[in-house]
């Protein structure tokens, strides 16, 4: 195995488009290193990418919007109060992720490029609708977070690829969001159904929401009919009815160890209802003053 | 010894709490756990494994292996002993596949490498060509007609005639007319139940070094619960004299029954003895879920009739074990456990030993004792909703006592189950209010409790310190209880004694630390080496003094006159003796060796709180409180201990934890991530209440702590979660999606 430790994102991309075989790059290692002592994945070439300069950096941007750095770990975001007075939502899907000492090292970036379906993290990029700088050989793109994993394991980042900067939008006033998982113990597992909704009000009527549903699916599904059951209304008890069943309409799972087909269609409907709720509350505190 | 009744009163050192005498070596890092052995010239190991469930073995071609460099040798079958009878051939099948393999993780071969990576490497280069057979992993689909044979012949005479070749062995006891009992009964019920196969879940996966001459003289330090029964497995397996292998004990990172066989010891022996090198051997956690001993999964049917006052007019139960691919499944212990606490006048009980292709089932914390009680404890709380009892009060008015024909035979000596039931009831949590969504459960447990052979030496200092050596392992605390009653005994400071587990060159034969039998047996024979040695201290005493040795006594670490008319004498300190013994006769010390008998059986009452969440069928274990009978705590923080490790272990049985088998047979969650034992989170604070009936058998009373506690928990927490979710749970573990679909089920039906 060649490792090798990138001091700029370019130096990462010559190594990564010249490497043959099985490459990685190493932010956290909380999934690489554990698949490669597993003997589930053995790189030929690791590229390291947690010295390259700025990369454990979160900014605000003139307009509101945040740049998250690729190897800002987990602890990092849950200790930013503003970051996380803007959008708790990713904050706490992130802060979901392992133990204390699993969030001194894993990243956003990392839950993003696994391309686990159960990722905690990725539903609740998605409902944010944050964005990701891909830069490779052929330059520099902005790619939605959304369409970076494209089934269990895979991305569609191109060879010689990588990530170098996460965007959140503006969070803007009146909205809000929130992510919450199922697992049967209270921490250290994996999800067996997630659910992020991002919402913006205008009174107390929706008027526009993203809902995310993580691990009933090979990807993470962005349902539009399940916010389309909540535009228009105050979260009312008809409302939050059908959004579960839109939200359980859409779970294509699978039935396994962790849950079986039935049990993760009902929990989808059960997680967005409770998690749209939360995001209403957040959205209505949100008087854009706390910024 | 002959014992006057337990000592219950005036107690020094007994009963106090001081810190554990490994506990600065094990919170800095200190303690020498099974994988830390080192040795100069030492070689890593690591385990060729099935892939298959059941698979004859047609080939194996080790030579691609044993051609990377860095690798020394290689062993398979061929490398161990022939002609083993017994369990010990049972063993070695396990240790190492003849010509099947027998489940998913059956090792097949083994190679000694200069690093663990070669190691690793090198196994992936062992080609073993399998021949696929078809496989069983369930013990019900097991026993059915059609099910595939494990080992043709491998049940003993025990099984009538026409069951199923799976079926090895058979058990049934009892007394009375059961049919009349339920006639007499104003409600019978009568209910299936199932329970999965868990992992006792210690942290420290099994590890060893091994180093095995040419001369047949060895040398092993590994982490068990038993060096002595090690020792002689692995003389047999590899085929040399018992003495000539000296076996050491690591610390203990947990076993909970668990490490009280060999699985990887004889292969690292026998590598070593091909390599001339120290081999070490350790396991990773995916070999310690798929070939070490989970606990059986079970099959049961319990029927009880009851009147209409509480009373229990009989009971019967059919308790279906599978213990993997072996015989041994603890069926019997089910089956005499089960109705244990209540005094029937009519009771029937049969069991089934079921060999399916699963790992060999290894004891887990009270072997076969918490899936019988949660049945039995089910149908109970059942009976008591529908004729509207309260929940305690019935189990009183039926509890065993002293007296009581036990269901599974002699009658009960002094036992403390009423005490339990008492201090259940008075408890603040048996009346607290429940929230939305909680239920309450209650729940009583049995187990023996064990003795065993046990050897213990003291030896006293010239500065008047002690030291005692004991052969049981300490899994619990139990250096800290034997320097407590040493203490007691001799009158001499805790931090005075410093207790050693010594290795089986050093000390006489010692069985495992098992059947909750430490404190209990190595204790009474701790107290029994101190009186040796007093009486010795006495004999100097009276020397000096030109006295009878009658007429000395041991008090307060002194000895004294024993009366005016002995004469008139200052009291002598032990260390005033110990400093003159090389001059007054020799060294002192004291000696017992023996099987004692009168370990007393123990009972346990807990009361759990859980809230179920409907829309998501997860569970939450609100409050819990662990009653039981301890005789007496020697060392009450270090029993509270274990009271509430079986409560915790228990959670996670009834909750959570399950051996996951596929389509193929193979085990699909072989780690923690999906292996679900508790975390700290999950955990509220276990409440307990230390109740202390003497034990007749033990000088200060003692019973055994360690597996009554995990006797109780499924039971209780099932009777809790039924409460909670409106809806009877029958099947274990209650995970999310069983009480969802149970939740379904009612809705639809
Ligand atoms: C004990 C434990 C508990 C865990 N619990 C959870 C949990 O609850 N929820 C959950 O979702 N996950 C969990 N995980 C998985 C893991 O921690 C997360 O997926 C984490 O976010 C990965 O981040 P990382 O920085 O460690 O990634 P790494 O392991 O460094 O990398 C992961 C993948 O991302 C790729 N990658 C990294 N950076 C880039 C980049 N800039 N551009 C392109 N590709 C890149 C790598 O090549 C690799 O394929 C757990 C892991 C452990 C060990």
């Amino acid at each position: 195995m060649d490792y090798h430790i990138a001091t700029s994102f370019d130096d990462a991309i010559a190594v990564a488009s010249k490497a043959q075989g099985i490459t990685r790059f190493l932010a956290g290692g909380t999934d690489v290193l554990v698949q490669l002592r597993a003997d589930i994945v053995t790189p030929d070439t690791l590229i390291d990418i947690k010295h390259i300069e700025g990369v454990k950096d979160i900014s605000r941007e003139s307009d509101g919007s945040w740049r998250i750095g690729i190897a800002v770990a987990g602890a990092e975001m849950t200790e930013h109060a503003a970051l996380m007075a803007d959008w708790p939502g990713v904050v706490e899907a992130m802060d979901l992720v392992g133990s204390t000492q699993v969030q001194g090292r894993a990243t956003l970036t990392g839950n993003l490029c696994n391309g686990s379906p159960a990722a905690d993290s990725v539903p609740a990029m998605v409902a944010a609708a944050m964005s990701a700088t891909v830069a490779g050989p052929n330059g520099t793109r902005q790619v939605a977070v959304k369409d970076i994993p494209t089934g269990p394991g895979r991305s569609s980042l191109a060879k010689g690829e990588l990530i170098t900067a996460l965007h959140i939008p503006a969070r803007g006033t009146s909205s809000g969001d929130a992510y919450l998982r199922f697992i049967p113990r209270t921490e250290m597992d994996i999800a067996v159904v997630g659910c992020a909704v991002n919402l913006t009000l205008d009174g107390d009527t929706i008027t526009s929401a993203r809902v995310v549903l993580g691990a009933v699916a090979p990807t993470i599904l962005l349902v539009q009919e399940a916010a389309n059951a909540i535009i228009g209304t105050s979260l009312d008890e008809a409302a939050l009815t059908a959004l579960a069943t839109a939200a359980s309409a859409a779970c294509n799972p699978i039935n396994d160890k962790r849950g079986t087909i039935e049990f993760r269609t009902h929990v989808a409907g059960v997680l967005a209802k409770r998690s749209a709720k939360i995001a209403y509350e957040r959205a209505l505190a949100n008087t854009g003053n706390s910024a | 010894m002959a014992l006057d009744g337990p000592k219950t009163s005036g107690f020094t050192a007994v009963g106090t709490t001081p810190n554990r005498p490994d506990g600065l070596d094990k919170v800095t890092g200190r303690a020498k756990f099974g994988a830390d052995a080192q040795a100069p010239g030492m070689l890593h190991a690591a385990i060729v494994r099935s892939p298959h469930a059941h698979a004859r073995i047609v080939s194996i071609d080790t030579s691609k292996a044993e051609a990377l460099k860095g690798v020394k040798t290689v062993v398979t079958r061929a490398d161990f002993t022939t002609g083993l009878k017994g369990e010990n051939w049972n063993i070695l099948e396990n240790v190492m596949a003849g010509d099947t393999a027998l489940y998913d993780g059956h090792a097949v071969a083994a190679v000694a490498a200069i690093s663990p990576l070669i190691a690793r490497d090198a196994i992936k280069l062992v080609e073993v060509e399998y021949q696929v057979l078809p496989h069983v992993t369930n013990v019900d689909a097991a026993m059915a007609q059609d099910a595939p044979i494990i080992r043709e012949g491998a049940a003993n005479k025990s099984v009538p005639a026409g069951l199923h070749p799976n079926v090895v062995r058979y058990h049934e006891s009892g007394h009375g007319d059961v049919d009349k009992g339920f006639a007499a009964a104003d409600l019978v019920i009568e209910d299936h139940f199932t329970t999965e196969a868990t992992h006792q879940g210690y942290i420290e996966p099994h590890a060893c070094l091994a180093q095995l001459g040419g001369d047949g003289k060895g040398e092993l330090w590994c982490c068990t619960q038993g060096h002595w029964n090690v020792q002689k497995i692995c003389a047999a397996l590899v085929g040399i004299e018992t003495s000539q292998l000296r076996v050491t004990a690591s610390e203990i990172g947990g076993g909970f029954g668990g490490k009280t066989v060999v699985f990887i010891e004889p292969v690292a022996l026998a590598l070593s003895r091909k390599a001339n090198r120290p081999v070490k051997l350790v396991m990773n956690r995916s070999e310690v879920f798929r070939a070490s001993g989970p606990t059986s999964s079970t099959s049961m049917d319990v029927k009880i009739g009851m009147k209409n006052d509480g009373t229990i007019t009989a009971a019967s139960g059919t308790f279906r074990l599978q213990g993997g691919a072996f015989p041994g499944a603890p069926m019997e212990f089910t089956a005499m456990c089960a109705f244990a606490p209540y005094a029937l006048e009519n009771v029937r009980q049969v069991g089934y030993d079921v060999m399916t292709n699963r790992p060999k089932q290894a004891a887990y914390r009270a072997p076969g004792s918490p899936m019988a009680a949660f049945a039995v404890e089910s149908v109970i709380d059942e009976l008591c909703k529908e004729l509207g009892l309260d929940p305690i009060q019935t189990r009183l008015k039926n509890a065993s006592h002293e007296g009581t024909k036990a269901s599974f035979g002699p009658k009960f000596d002094k036992i403390g189950l009423v005490e339990t039931l008492e201090a259940a009831k008075a408890h603040p949590h048996f009346t607290a209010p429940l929230g939305e969504n909680q239920g309450r459960g209650v729940s009583c447990g049995f187990w023996f409790n064990h003795s065993g052979e046990t050897s213990v030496t003291l030896a006293l200092s010239e500065d008047g310190s002690a030291q005692i050596v004991v052969g049981t392992p300490d899994i619990g605390g139990s250096r800290a209880s034997m320097a407590l009653m040493a203490a007691e005994e001799l009158g001499i400071p805790y931090e005075n004694i410093r207790c050693t587990i010594a290795d089986t060159a050093s000390l006489g034969y010692n069985e495992v630390s098992h059947g909750s039998r430490v404190t209990y047996a190595s204790g009474l024979a701790t107290i029994a080496a101190a009186r040796d040695a007093v009486k010795r201290l006495c004999g100097r005493a009276a020397a000096k003094w030109g006295i009878d040795e009658e007429a000395v006594v041991w008090e307060d670490g002194c000895a004294k006159p024993s009366g005016p008319n002995a004469g008139d004498f200052d009291p002598l300190p032990l260390a005033e003796i110990t400093r003159t013994m090389g001059a007054t006769g020799g060294p002192i010390n004291g000696h017992f060796e023996a099987t004692p008998e009168g370990a007393g059986v123990s009972f346990a009452t807990h009361i759990v709180d859980a809230e179920v969440d409907p829309e998501t069928g997860k569970t939450s274990i609100v409050r819990y409180t662990v009653v039981q009978d301890a005789g007496k705590a020697i060392h009450p923080a270090y029993v509270e201990g274990q009271f509430q490790g079986g409560a915790a272990q228990g959670i996670g049985w009834a909750l959570n934890e399950e051996y996951i088998y596929g389509e193929d047979g193979r085990l699909q969650n072989d780690l923690f991530l999906d292996y679900r034992i508790p975390v700290a989170s999950d955990l509220p604070m276990i409440d307990t209440v230390i109740v202390e009936v003497p034990n007749p058998g033990h000088p200060y009373g003692v019973r055994g702590v360690g597996e009554t506690s995990i006797c109780p928990p499924l039971a209780a927490i099932a009777n809790a979660v039924s409460a909670a979710a409106g809806v009877r749970l029958h099947d274990l573990p209650m995970s999310p999606p069983r009480i969802r679909a149970a939740l379904d089920a009612q809705k639809d039906g």
